[in-house]
């Protein structure tokens, strides 16, 4: 890990994410931020910010421009106007594996696991950017390679033991039922050990119970890991009890930035919900 | 410096110096384009309407020819040679529908294209068993193909130009207008380029899937035979011929998988290309033979700017 | 009963990675290699070891190299034959331009060579993908091929065009060339190979083989759990070419003991590409077994029918192979797309619950 020095400790240790900034700091500031796709506008002068440890959440009506935004986030779309600042470090275009390395994190609206591998090597794969013994290692096995292959193997349990997915360790993911897969990719992202979690929908096509199961995760990982997180969510009751600030988005624009009770209550939100004439 | 005249000069001042001889190599490139042209679209057909990437359309190519010749070579009459191996060419259709593509439906395209490959060489297999590797002339003059070929004299020079060329061209224009008439008109063509904008919402108008690959493959194999026959005309009839059919695919990744126009204008510029890079560099240059390589590097090089060919539709990824 | 594994335990991490969890396994593995490195040597004669025995064991190999690529890392190469051409014309070129080096390194640096030229034709896999990759791949089998028929340096200005093998010793042995004796020749393979395989395993189980499949999986999710596609794809390239490579050194100088450039172009290609196919894609074992059934299918179907009295051309023979191929490929994409290494595994389930059903 010593070629990464500013991402965090182990997992597990009470505030993962040392990253330099201070609770309550401002850990991602996005300013500005513009994006289309030919003549199409995906999102229109964006700015917000995600202050260190807080549930931050992302609302608004299909094609509002959430995952868009995500995905410039985390460096899948390069935004053809503003910037994005991620712990003091301003940046515009860059490849996804980097925003990795700086510590993001991310899961998808679609599952995006890797089908034919098990739990725990999709958990393992999470865990690649920490991992640094080279190929000639790798052909050994025996000796260092295998040292750090146990190393993090204990980390990657933790993580199981915490999802409570022990039992399905060695099942190709491409067989879970969708409950679980959803919660595997939750490990993945975990074993990334990132300061900043993005989560695109991580409810969506949830049962109540699966619901109440994936909220008590997110806030564990939040209270007890510190780890700070976005998320993408429809279900507005989950939005409400989990989230300390609220982002609204319609159209690719922002119409609303605050408290979740707040923006309950603003005009212009509710128009966008119900729907009115423009 | 004497380098860069030999690559940069030598072969331009080569073609002005010899405008008669131009003018001829740019006919057989363009001759060779037409075909080329003919096999990547018997593939474009397919490709949009099942998503498969069909390896073995080149080799369909050699199989009609193949039974054709064969068939005639058993004593059918040419004439009535034709209308069998049409016969040929839709039980298998028939059965590749029902063999593999049925039981492969809903598998990762790569799969697929696998299995095409294994169609490949069944087919090599089956009709070297059947009728013999040798290679075998094509029965040209008896399907009243004229033979002869029309002499001209630009610019005080030479041209010669084979009248069974001539009838491979015309043929393919044909061909080609009739093929863009029925998808564009015809109930069954529209049904055809619905499933390939969307499969699933065509099914769920009632489009029947069997009946349209089916129904394409046949398509693709009319036209394998119109190229065999065009081809075994020039090169003679046999296995052999597959390397021809693998220049159909750089075709392809030019000329984009979906698009007929792609397909058309993609064989035509490889035909000419590979040609003109062949006589006047290739052949001084290189110790020649260039033409089995110069159309996928040039492909490789298309592609390494605009991944999706040509005339391809570029795709946004979304996670 | 056989394959009973209650009673095992494992108390450490390390031993879960014990490369055979199983005892079972280890006593099977056992025995195969005594079967190879033992009883094999000892019973087979001059055909066997040429027709069979060594065939298998190098087509395994370029089998496994591509298994690399395409199993594990997802990249479909249609240019196989090419990347083992360039390793035997480099061995080649080494052995005459320096006689006095050690024949193992020779093979070594061959490797090398093969492994920078499949990059280099891997590099387009990071702009495009799927069906238009396998036909760039085809791009390095005909300019290739092409390339060992005209550039006269590469088989030494022969007048023939084809590279012949010289009497090539090793520690007062010879080893390959016109003298090498079977069943050393043999020895030599299965030894190169063993090490090889071991190699292979490690690396595939390892970090690499994850991220190897976390981009045949789903590229798109690699990159965004901070895999570096770029570093994936070309590695896989490097690696799968270099074991391809060196099974192309092998191929020529330890088996045919000459060879022309077309001895390289696509039929080759695809015959090691139905090895990994109907072995298995994205297994190990499976390289094995398809290329015993691909090896032996020719003589199977030469001799069957003689035996039941019927005549059967050599050609006919070709013929049938090549037909029987395609259709095997077809009924294992169709029945079974893991290949013949899922039986395998199924096989193997069945006689750990033996004697009940689930």
């Amino acid at each position: 890990m010593n070629a990464h020095p500013a991402i965090g400790p182990a997992l597990g240790q009470p505030d993962a994410s040392d990253d330099g900034i201070a609770k309550g700091e401002v850990l991602l500031k996005v300013d500005n931020v513009s994006l289309s796709f030919g003549g199409v506008k995906a999102i229109t002068d964006i700015s917000f910010d995600v202050r260190k440890g807080e549930i931050r959440a992302i609302i608004g009506p299909n094609g509002a421009g959430k995952t868009s935004m995500l995905n410039v986030v985390n460096g899948f779309y390069t935004p053809q106007q503003g910037t994005i600042t991620f712990r003091g470090v301003e940046r515009r275009a860059m490849k996804p594996h980097h925003a990795v390395r700086q510590g993001i994190a991310r899961t998808f609206q679609n599952v995006a696991l890797f089908k034919g591998m098990t739990t725990l090597e999709n958990i393992m794969a999470g865990r690649s950017v920490h991992m640094h013994r080279n190929v000639f290692w790798q052909m050994l096995w025996h000796g260092p390679a295998l040292k750090e292959e146990i190393e993090h193997r204990e980390k990657v349990e933790e993580i199981i033991d915490f999802l409570e997915i022990e039992h399905i360790r060695r099942t190709p993911v491409g067989k879970l039922p969708y409950g679980l897969q959803k919660r595997v990719e939750l490990g993945r992202a975990l074993a990334m050990e990132p300061s900043l979690l993005l989560l695109d929908e991580p409810m969506a096509g949830m049962n109540l119970e699966e619901k109440e199961d994936m909220s008590r995760f997110i806030i564990d990982v939040n209270q007890q890991r510190g780890t700070t997180i976005a998320l993408i969510e429809h279900d507005m009751g989950v939005v409400m009890d989990l989230s300390d600030r609220v982002v609204v988005l319609d159209y690719g624009k922002k119409i609303a930035d605050g408290p979740p009770d707040e923006v309950k209550n603003d005009q212009a939100v509710i128009d966008a919900y119900l729907g009115v004439a423009h | 410096m004497d380098f860069l005249h030999s690559i940069l000069v030598k072969p331009f001042a080569d073609m002005a110096s010899a405008p008669d001889f131009l003018i001829q190599v740019l006919w057989e490139g363009m001759v060779s384009g037409v075909l080329y042209a003919l096999i990547a679209l018997g593939f474009v057909l397919i490709f949009k309407s099942s998503r498969i990437f069909n390896f073995a359309q080149g080799i369909m190519v050699v199989f009609a020819a193949l039974t054709l010749v064969g068939l005639h070579e058993r004593g059918v009459p040419a004439l009535l040679a034709v209308p069998l191996t049409l016969v040929v060419m839709f039980f298998l259709a028939v059965g590749i529908e029902r063999v593999v593509l049925r039981p492969l439906v809903n598998q990762p395209d790569i799969i697929l294209f696998m299995a095409t490959i294994g169609i490949t060489l069944f087919l090599i297999g089956f009709g070297e068993t059947i009728f013999g590797g040798e290679n075998k002339r094509m029965i040209t003059q008896e399907l009243g193909i004229p033979t002869g070929s029309y002499i001209f004299e630009p610019f005080g020079g030479f041209v010669s130009i084979e009248q069974k060329d001539i009838t491979a061209v015309i043929g393919a224009m044909v061909l080609v207008a009739g093929l863009l008439l029925f998808l564009n008109k015809s109930k069954m063509g529209r049904a055809i380029r619905a499933l390939g904008d969307d499969h699933q919402a065509a099914l769920s108008v009632g489009i029947s899937l069997s009946t349209i690959w089916v129904l394409v493959w046949f398509i693709a194999g009319v036209i394998a035979l119109v190229t065999g026959i065009a081809w075994g005309a020039r090169a003679g009839v046999s296995f052999a011929l597959e390397v021809i059919a693998y220049k159909a695919l750089p075709v392809l990744m030019l000329g984009g998988l979906e698009s007929v126009m792609g397909a058309i204008i993609g064989g035509l510029m490889i035909g000419v290309l590979e040609k003109l890079f062949e006589i006047y560099w290739g052949q001084p240059l290189l110790g020649g033979n260039t033409e089995v390589w110069f159309a996928y590097m040039l492909a490789l090089l298309v592609l390494l700017f605009r991944p999706q060919g040509l005339f391809g539709e570029k795709i946004i990824e979304r996670v | 009963m056989l394959y009973r594994v209650a009673g095992q335990f494992k108390t450490s991490y390390e031993a879960d990675y014990a490369l055979f969890p199983v005892r079972q396994d280890a006593w099977l593995l056992a025995f195969i290699l005594l079967l190879a490195f033992v009883v094999f040597p000892m019973t087979a004669n001059e055909f066997v070891f040429r027709a069979l025995l060594i065939p298998v064991l190098i087509y395994s190999l370029a089998a496994l190299g591509l298994n690399i690529l395409t199993g594990y890392a997802g990249q479909l190469s249609l240019g196989t034959g090419a990347f083992m051409g360039v390793g035997a014309y480099a061995c080649y070129k080494l052995v005459t331009i320096f006689p006095e080096m050690n024949f193992v390194i020779a093979l070594a640096i061959s490797g090398l060579f093969s492994a920078t030229v499949g990059m280099a034709f891997g590099l387009p896999s990071l702009r495009i993908k799927g069906f238009y990759l396998a036909i760039a791949t085809l791009a390095a089998q005909f300019f290739l091929v092409w390339l060992f028929q005209k550039w006269a340096w590469l088989y030494n200005y022969n007048t023939s065009g084809a590279i012949q093998v010289p009497n090539i010793d090793m520690f007062g042995v010879t080893v390959a060339g016109p003298n090498a004796t079977a069943i050393v020749q043999y020895y030599f393979v299965l030894a190169i190979v063993c090490a090889i395989t071991f190699l292979a395993i490690n690396i595939t189980r390892g970090r690499i083989g994850r991220i190897w499949k976390s981009v045949r999986d789903m590229d798109i999710a690699a990159e965004l759990v901070g895999i570096n596609l770029m570093k994936a794809k070309l590695m896989a390239f490097f690696v799968s070419s270099y074991i391809v490579g060196i099974a192309g050194a092998l191929f020529v100088f330890l088996w045919r003991g000459a060879a022309e450039a077309a001895l390289f172009d696509i039929p080759l290609s695809f015959r090691v590409l139905f090895i990994a196919i109907i072995g298995g894609l994205g297994s190990i074992l499976g390289n094995y077994l398809g290329a015993i059934l691909i090896v032996a299918l020719p003589v199977i179907l030469s001799t069957v029918p003689r035996a039941f009295g019927l005549p059967i051309s050599p050609s006919m023979v070709e013929h049938l192979n090549i037909m029987v191929v395609g259709a095997l490929i077809i009924t294992f994409l169709i029945v079974e797309p893991h290949g013949l290494a899922r039986y395998w595994a199924i096989i193997r389930e069945k006689l750990i619950i033996w004697p009940f059903p689930h």
